[in-house]
């Protein structure tokens, strides 16, 4: 049995009018500290199938199962929705703070790791936004999420930026050995970062095609993956692959 | 030149700017005093009616002098004070409750729509007759003005709180309580304050019906007894009383808002 297993997952939207099929037969597994993307149009349940395996939609049908007992899920979203007035610290521990874990050293030690050590008394917009993004994700990981689900948390980010926190992400996610999840749809972005990349259809979503990524590329940071030799034929691969599937325009 | 001078120059210019515009404004202070003394010493305007602001400034040496004013002006505010208060947090418990129970609150909001178009200064002799003529109808009248506008805007805002912030709470599995500690309630100060300064106004509204009703004590009350005996220099001396007292109010108001706004980072 795999870390998570995803099967059969189906969702719809109801309205008055009408109703819009979301996701359909959706089914992957992911092992542990596995990191895989679904990439495709926007407005395809990419997020919601992010919902749905964070527990916070019921999906319409399908189930979800783990191995373990139970999981604890960290959530990054695509901005950074930091708390204007909480200080970076009291942001970081909230987690903590909302589940009564002493939080010792852990917001220390976090935001030392992340080099952010002289941002603990500032406020959120006293910090640039790829700074933000990171106290994101150490607010996220300082409650030890043993899944990291990421809805394209470099999406609103300036391009050098987003280079940076690719990389930082990465490394991190590898330090803490956690098992992840992103969404994006920057086909490069998935490329560099993950083991798996899933293509997702548009309305109805569904998983068109898996690709799994070759060592030569996992096992580099994303920014030195995008110059990889392999890199630019699997690029392509999904590309046509977009292309033929009618969403020449994703990126 | 270098930027030192030129910066100094810029703040003596803002200073002469600012003091310019101070100095008009008094100027039509006392423009308009002028203007009231002279037309009514000449009888353009009829003194019994519009008094004058020397009978008015007369008429306030002797009651200061007699201590027949400050009773008053005391009764009032604190009447005004409490009513203010009390409205506010009754309002804020009711957004609350209301924010707590999206049931309760669809159910409510009719009740709520109809509360609040009603002109509550209505329900004076009804006031009147449940609390008796006293300061209890005057302060009842005065919340009763502003709780359903103040439950109304603090509701909505707890609502319009981004729910971004209110999924990154839920992924975190935080309880209904701890979600309004941690996010509701700091996202929804500064609608909170904007309701304070509104409500300022109209527990002034609220205190002076409810003294003109009850009619024992208070500024609203001399208003009324100077009315009925014709004694106008009481009237206008009361008038200028309410104005002064309710600006230092709302200035007051104006200071816990820039404290609590610094206090929340916003």
């Amino acid at each position: 049995m795999a870390f998570i297993d995803v099967c059969n997952i189906q969702h719809h939207f109801f309205n008055d009018h009408s109703y819009t099929t979301a996701l359909k037969d959706i089914s992957f597994s992911i092992n542990e500290g596995e990191f895989i993307s679904f990439i495709g149009p926007s407005g395809c349940g990419k997020s919601t199938l992010l919902s749905i395996i964070a527990g916070l939609i019921e999906p319409t049908s399908g189930v979800i199962t783990h191995e373990a007992p139970s999981i604890d899920i960290g959530y990054m979203l695509q901005q950074d929705f930091l708390f204007p007035w909480k200080t970076i610290e009291e942001n970081i521990s909230l987690g903590l703070t909302i589940l009564n874990k002493d939080e010792g050293q852990i917001v220390e030690d976090l935001l030392k790791q992340f080099r952010l050590s002289h941002t603990a008394k500032l406020y959120p917009q006293q910090l640039s936004g790829g700074m933000r993004q990171r106290i994101a994700l150490a607010r996220t990981l300082a409650v030890n999420p043993t899944l990291l689900l990421l809805d394209e948390p470099f999406s609103a980010l300036d391009f050098h930026s987003k280079l940076d926190l690719e990389n930082f992400v990465s490394e991190t996610l590898k330090q803490f050995s956690k098992t992840a999840i992103l969404v994006t749809h920057d086909i490069g972005e998935a490329i560099a970062m993950s083991d798996k990349v899933y293509l997702f259809s548009n309305r109805p979503g569904t998983i068109l095609k898996s690709f799994t990524i070759p060592d030569e590329i996992r096992n580099l940071v994303p920014f030195d993956a995008r110059n990889a030799p392999e890199y630019q034929p699997i690029f392509q691969t999904i590309w046509k692959e977009l292309e033929a599937n009618g969403y020449g325009n994703v990126t | 030149m270098d930027t030192e001078t030129l910066h100094e120059q810029f703040k003596r210019k803002r200073r002469l700017e600012s003091r310019k515009i101070l100095l008009f404004q008094l100027l039509l202070l006392v423009l308009i005093f002028l203007f009231w003394q002279i037309t009514t010493h000449y009888r353009i305007l009829d003194p019994l009616i519009f008094s004058s602001p020397l009978a008015v400034a007369k008429l306030l040496v002797t009651k200061v002098m007699d201590a027949t004013l400050f009773p008053h002006v005391w009764f009032t505010l604190m009447e005004t004070v409490i009513g203010f208060l009390l409205g506010t947090l009754l309002g804020t418990l009711i957004a609350i409750s209301l924010w707590s129970s999206i049931t309760v609150a669809k159910v409510m909001d009719p009740y709520l729509v109809v509360l609040n178009a009603m002109p509550k200064v209505a329900l004076g002799p009804m006031i009147l007759v449940i609390f008796g003529p006293n300061v209890l109808s005057v302060i009842v009248m005065a919340i009763s003005i502003s709780v359903i506008v103040s439950t109304i805007v603090i509701f909505s805002a707890f609502q319009q709180v981004n729910e971004n912030y209110l999924k990154v709470m839920q992924l975190f599995n935080a309880s209904k309580a701890q979600t309004f500690k941690h996010v509701v309630l700091p996202a929804s100060i500064p609608t909170i304050i904007s309701t304070l300064k509104v409500n300022v106004g109209l527990s002034w509204v609220g205190v002076i019906v409810g003294e003109f009703l009850v009619s024992s004590k208070g500024l609203g009350y001399l208003i009324i007894s100077g009315f009925q005996i014709f004694n106008f220099n009481l009237v206008f001396l009361s008038l200028i009383m309410i104005v002064i007292l309710a600006t230092i109010m709302y200035k007051c108001v104006e200071m816990i808002e820039r404290f609590l706004l610094k206090k929340f980072n916003f």
